[in-house]
């Protein structure tokens, strides 16, 4: 009752668990049929190795080790392996939300029918970012696996870094929902792959963002990938403190704000 | 609810977008077990009345009740016990006819075992069972129709809304739709539907609304509308050329009426037998001669002054 009248005041809408799940079902139906979307996931795996192997190896040969806030001094490919992590969370998520999302509300009419059961449009978000998530969730598992075993990070951590790229999925998961319901045309797409490249390079990804100039640290704290980075790094890297609490509680609200946006936004288009 | 109350009721029931009118304050009951229509040209505001009985469009003025309830606040729990076929057939293309289904069905929060269970009966009511495996694209037409047919009957629905059913299929797919409806119909489901085609409202409404610039111009059985509005035949008659108006003068009196199309005269008779005669009588020799029953559309000619096709 009380969740009926929290999303009925942010998103306008009912939510039930249930039918957003039959969303994410649908996709999950559409996956398993569709043998060409296995390479696309396969594709997206393959990113975040080619950076780690060319940067964390080559770079990394060159740069030596690197000195971390708590003393310690670690390799180059230990500090780049979490944040690529982070940065494919971000990808998969905006890849799946955005695109696919687009697709399927602007050509497929796909919602048009959905919309014509009980399921809401903040249900319909809600179940398409599950599915962001589960795609999500295959490349940071399948990430950690392999820096558990190249031995950057501990078994133990990585179960603990596991949710926290989850996090950094929904996040982006929910701005990719909103940014694709303000999208008119396919054009729009390469602006936004502008700004998530940007984000991809100068989010403490490659170094720390300590050695910026002041101001551009300042600007590079206030967006979303810094804060992903910083969590999955603090947790993989064993730097647990109370700062990576403030990094959750920002991915938090990011999260809930692009739903809330996305839900009434998509109640606006499709409830005319 | 109570027995006998409307399963739909609209009071003044109102549509804008921006400084359009879609619909303008219209009336309309629906009772349980009843096949009803919204017949009209394109444009007439079906579409969107049909939109905001199926919950998906709020109504801009006016009072809405669908299944005792209020659109605005309950639409989930109204949305739950209708089905909707939409003009455009939205099937799921990803997937395949037995997956659109149950997937469907999961909309509806209803359980995987009962979805699949369903789908494999409505995809043998709508004679699709051996397309069960097929994605939707190769499907034809009439099959789309029939498998998104199929689509709103998932959840067992109270009502059954079908926006234009059998546009754009050809006659033999018609028929078929058609058939299929008329045992929906038979069972006692309770139909809501809009068309263009006066055949396909007489073939399954009992009762329908002529709608014309977003208001209702007439309510009735097909019956009674063409009694009221209408003889009981129509002769049609051709005279080779399109200047018609001097011969439409010199039938007065033969029929009730006459009505002059750009092709053809229309005259008006209760015995269209006794009135090709008198057209003979008077030295008129038409080309063409057609003795016909009246039909809706002369209904609707009657009350806007346009045939549904140019309308």
């Amino acid at each position: 009752m009380v969740t009926t009248l929290v999303t009925r005041a942010v998103a306008g809408d009912e939510l039930r668990a249930r039918r957003a799940g039959a969303v994410t079902g649908r996709n999950v139906t559409a996956f398993r049929a569709g043998g060409a979307y296995w390479w696309l996931v396969i594709s997206g795996m393959a990113e975040p190795l080619l950076y780690l192997f060319a940067i964390g190896w080559g770079v990394g040969a060159l740069v030596g080790d690197m000195p971390l806030p708590d003393g310690r001094t670690v390799s180059y490919l230990t500090f780049l392996a979490p944040a690529l992590l982070a940065a494919a969370a971000m990808n998969g998520a905006v890849a799946e939300s955005t695109m696919n999302f687009f697709a399927k509300m602007k050509f497929a009419k796909l919602y048009d029918s959905v919309l014509n059961t009980p399921v809401t449009p903040v249900e319909i978000a809600f179940g398409e970012l599950g599915w962001a998530m589960m795609r999500g969730s295959m490349y940071s598992g399948a990430f950690l696996v392999l820096m558990a075993v190249m031995g950057v990070t501990t078994p133990a951590l990585a179960l603990v870094a596991f949710p926290a790229a989850l996090l950094v999925g929904f996040a982006f998961g929910a701005i990719g929902l909103a940014l694709a319901t303000v999208m008119r045309t396919w054009q729009d797409f390469d602006y936004m792959g502008v700004v998530q490249f940007a984000l991809f390079l100068f989010s403490g990804t490659f170094v720390p963002v300590s050695s910026y100039p002041v101001a551009m640290q300042v600007i590079v704290q206030l967006t979303p990938l810094y804060h992903g980075v910083e969590l999955v790094r603090g947790i993989t890297l064993d730097m647990l403190s109370w700062s990576l609490a403030w990094n959750v509680l920002y991915l938090v609200v990011v999260t809930l704000a692009g739903l809330a946006f996305a839900a009434r936004r998509m109640r606006k288009l499709l409830r005319k | 609810m109570t027995d006998g109350a409307p399963l739909i009721s609209a009071r003044g029931l109102i549509k804008r977008f921006g400084d359009f009118t879609a619909v303008d304050g219209i009336d309309v009951d629906v009772h349980a077990g009843e096949a009803f229509g919204f017949l009209g040209p394109n444009g007439a505001g079906k579409s969107s009345t049909m939109r905001m009985i199926g919950c998906v469009s709020p109504p801009s003025g006016g009072e809405l009740r669908v299944l005792g309830m209020d659109p605005q606040r309950q639409g989930p729990d109204i949305r739950a016990r209708l089905g909707v076929c939409p003009q455009e057939d939205n099937l799921d293309q990803e997937l395949t006819a037995r997956e659109n289904l149950v997937t469907y069905a999961r909309y509806f929060g209803i359980g995987r075992k009962v979805a699949r269970q369903r789908a494999d009966e409505l995809l043998e009511f709508v004679q699709l069972s051996e397309r069960a495996g097929s994605k939707v694209e190769p499907l034809s037409g009439g099959m789309k129709r029939r498998l998104t047919i199929a689509r709103a009957l998932v959840n067992e629905p109270d009502i059954v809304m079908l926006d234009e059913p059998t546009t754009g299929l050809d006659p033999q797919a018609r028929h078929l739709v058609w058939e299929r409806l008329f045992r929906l119909k038979q069972r006692g489901t309770t139909l809501v539907l809009t068309t263009h085609y006066m055949d396909e409202a007489e073939q399954l409404c009992d009762r329908l609304v002529i709608m014309d610039g977003g208001a209702v111009a007439a309510e009735g059985s097909p019956r009674e509308l063409i009694e009221r509005y209408s003889t009981r035949e129509v002769v049609e008659l051709r005279f080779g050329t399109d200047a018609l108006e001097p011969y439409a003068s010199k039938l007065d009196g033969i029929g009730a009426r006459v009505e002059v199309l750009p092709d053809r005269i229309l005259l008006y008779a209760d015995d269209g037998d006794t009135a090709v005669p008198a057209v003979y009588e008077r030295n008129l020799t038409p080309s063409g001669v057609l003795v016909r029953r009246a039909s809706l559309e002369d209904v609707f000619l009657h009350l806007t002054g346009r045939t549904l096709v140019e309308a």
